[in-house]
């Protein structure tokens, strides 16, 4: 069945995002779910929905029949499915992945890193540089979205605002208040989760992701302008930037004391020290970045759909409800 | 004490649950929107409520107690507000409850205009 409807089809695939977090949970994946619930089923969620506002609803009617790319599809899943085969069984302990570079993880990284959650060490210390390209593409594409959706501010500040009631934040008064009350825990869950990454599930991506859907839900209660007076997208843009930076820079302290690239050992005198400053800095630019970039692309749409209303509005007639 | 503690907790269990399928049947058999929200914001109220008490009786320690408190707090705060803005958004875009016989309306017509009459319902 095929579904046209753009808005059901987002809400299906937030409750897709969602079971299959569920799913990781369920096979032990605690991070990965913790990940896949924010991004899969939160802020992807959100950003959809923000482009639907600008794009419409309804799908195009297309005459053509895609049967083409529904037989790439099916080959594609039927060599999928057919290289499970070959694959071990899921928990088998002789299985490549876990004999690999995952027992050295497992034994050492107490004494190496003395971080409890082992996935984050992994993720921030012994995978720094591969963290590091995750980051660089969150930035890239938020650069991309930037230069595709931007509109001049010339052109919005020319033209007066439309005084007439839009959107969800003129009459919402309940949801209003109510998200008043709850953004300050929103945002204190996120600091946890940036903060509690080295103890727990949690590290910059969702952190950033939380702090930007907080943000989000403000622009829609609230209004672009509101959200722009809180942070405005210079800011925003900079910030983005400055969190890769932070990143970089850190691998780049590690070269002049004399290590490798990303070797938080020679990050202070006690290498266990340095680990825990090195994975504190690196989240956080990580978190930095996940945030602006996430707003910007937000912003970027909001801002798109604004000019095109002005646009719109202006050419019947100036003032008209 | 034990026996009163699970006791306690399994009423408390119980009620929530029977009130979650009793949600969901609603939300299969009820007539039309307004209907069925009602039967999803009761189980997510009431329902999610009762079972988290449940859990609380249950739970071992005060963290675990403290972080069910706060999911409890968290569903009571947001579960009613999605269903007032769920009912609001509905009927700002011309859903109009279905009534009986006696009322004006008789089915979820979509009108044109804007917010009507509240009295009406």
């Amino acid at each position: 069945m095929l579904l046209k409807d753009l808005f059901a089809v987002t809400m299906l695939l937030s409750i897709y995002g969602l079971l299959s977090a569920t799913f990781f949970v369920a096979m032990d994946a605690v991070d990965v779910a913790f990940t896949e619930a924010s991004v899969g089923a939160g802020i992807s969620t959100l950003l959809l929905l923000v482009v639907i506002s600008v794009t419409g609803r309804r799908e195009r009617r297309v005459r053509h029949k895609p049967y083409a790319a529904l037989f790439v599809v099916i080959l594609t899943s039927m060599l999928l499915v057919f290289g499970t085969s070959d694959m071990p069984y899921f928990g088998s302990a002789d299985a490549p992945i876990h004999n690999h570079v995952a027992p050295r993880y497992l034994n050492d990284s107490m004494q190496e890193i003395n971080v409890p959650n082992i996935v984050t060490a992994v993720l921030a210390s012994y995978r720094a540089f591969d963290t590091f390209g995750e980051v660089v593409v969150i930035f890239t594409a938020g650069i991309g979205v930037l230069a595709l959706m931007s509109v001049s501010s010339k052109a919005l500040s020319k033209s007066q605002p439309l005084n007439r009631p839009r959107g969800l934040y003129e009459q919402h008064l309940v949801i209003r208040i109510v998200a008043k009350t709850l953004f300050p825990f929103i945002f204190l869950f996120a600091l946890y989760v940036q903060f509690h990454g080295d103890f727990g599930p949690g590290g910059g991506f969702q952190a950033g992701v939380i702090f930007a859907a907080a943000f989000i839900l403000y622009a829609m209660l609230f209004g672009l302008d509101a959200a722009t007076k809180v942070i405005k997208p210079a800011v925003i843009e900079l910030l983005a930037a400055l969190g890769v930076l932070l990143y970089g820079s850190v691998g780049i302290v590690t070269l002049l004391n004399g290590g490798n690239f990303f070797d938080y050992d020679y990050l202070l005198a006690d290498p266990i020290a340095g680990q825990h400053l090195g994975i504190l800095i690196i989240e956080l630019g990580v978190g930095i970045t996940v945030t602006c970039v996430m707003i910007m692309i937000c912003f970027g749409f909001s801002l798109r759909r604004r000019a095109y209303e002005q646009k719109v509005a202006i050419r019947p007639k100036e003032g008209a409800v | 004490m034990d026996l009163v503690i699970s006791i306690s907790s399994g009423i408390c269990l119980l009620l929530g649950s029977f009130i979650c399928v009793s949600g969901s049947i609603g939300l299969l058999r009820f007539p039309d929107f307004y209907t069925r929200m009602h039967a999803t914001s009761v189980t997510e109220t009431s329902g999610v409520a009762l079972i988290l008490i449940g859990l609380m009786i249950l739970s071992p320690d005060l963290l675990v107690f403290a972080k069910l408190v706060m999911i409890l707090l968290l569903g009571l705060l947001i579960g009613p507000t999605t269903g007032h803005v769920l009912a609001k958004a509905a009927y700002h875009n011309g859903l109009k409850p279905k009534l009986t016989k006696s009322g004006n309306e008789q089915s979820s017509v979509p009108s044109s205009e804007r917010g009507g009459d509240i009295s009406k319902s």
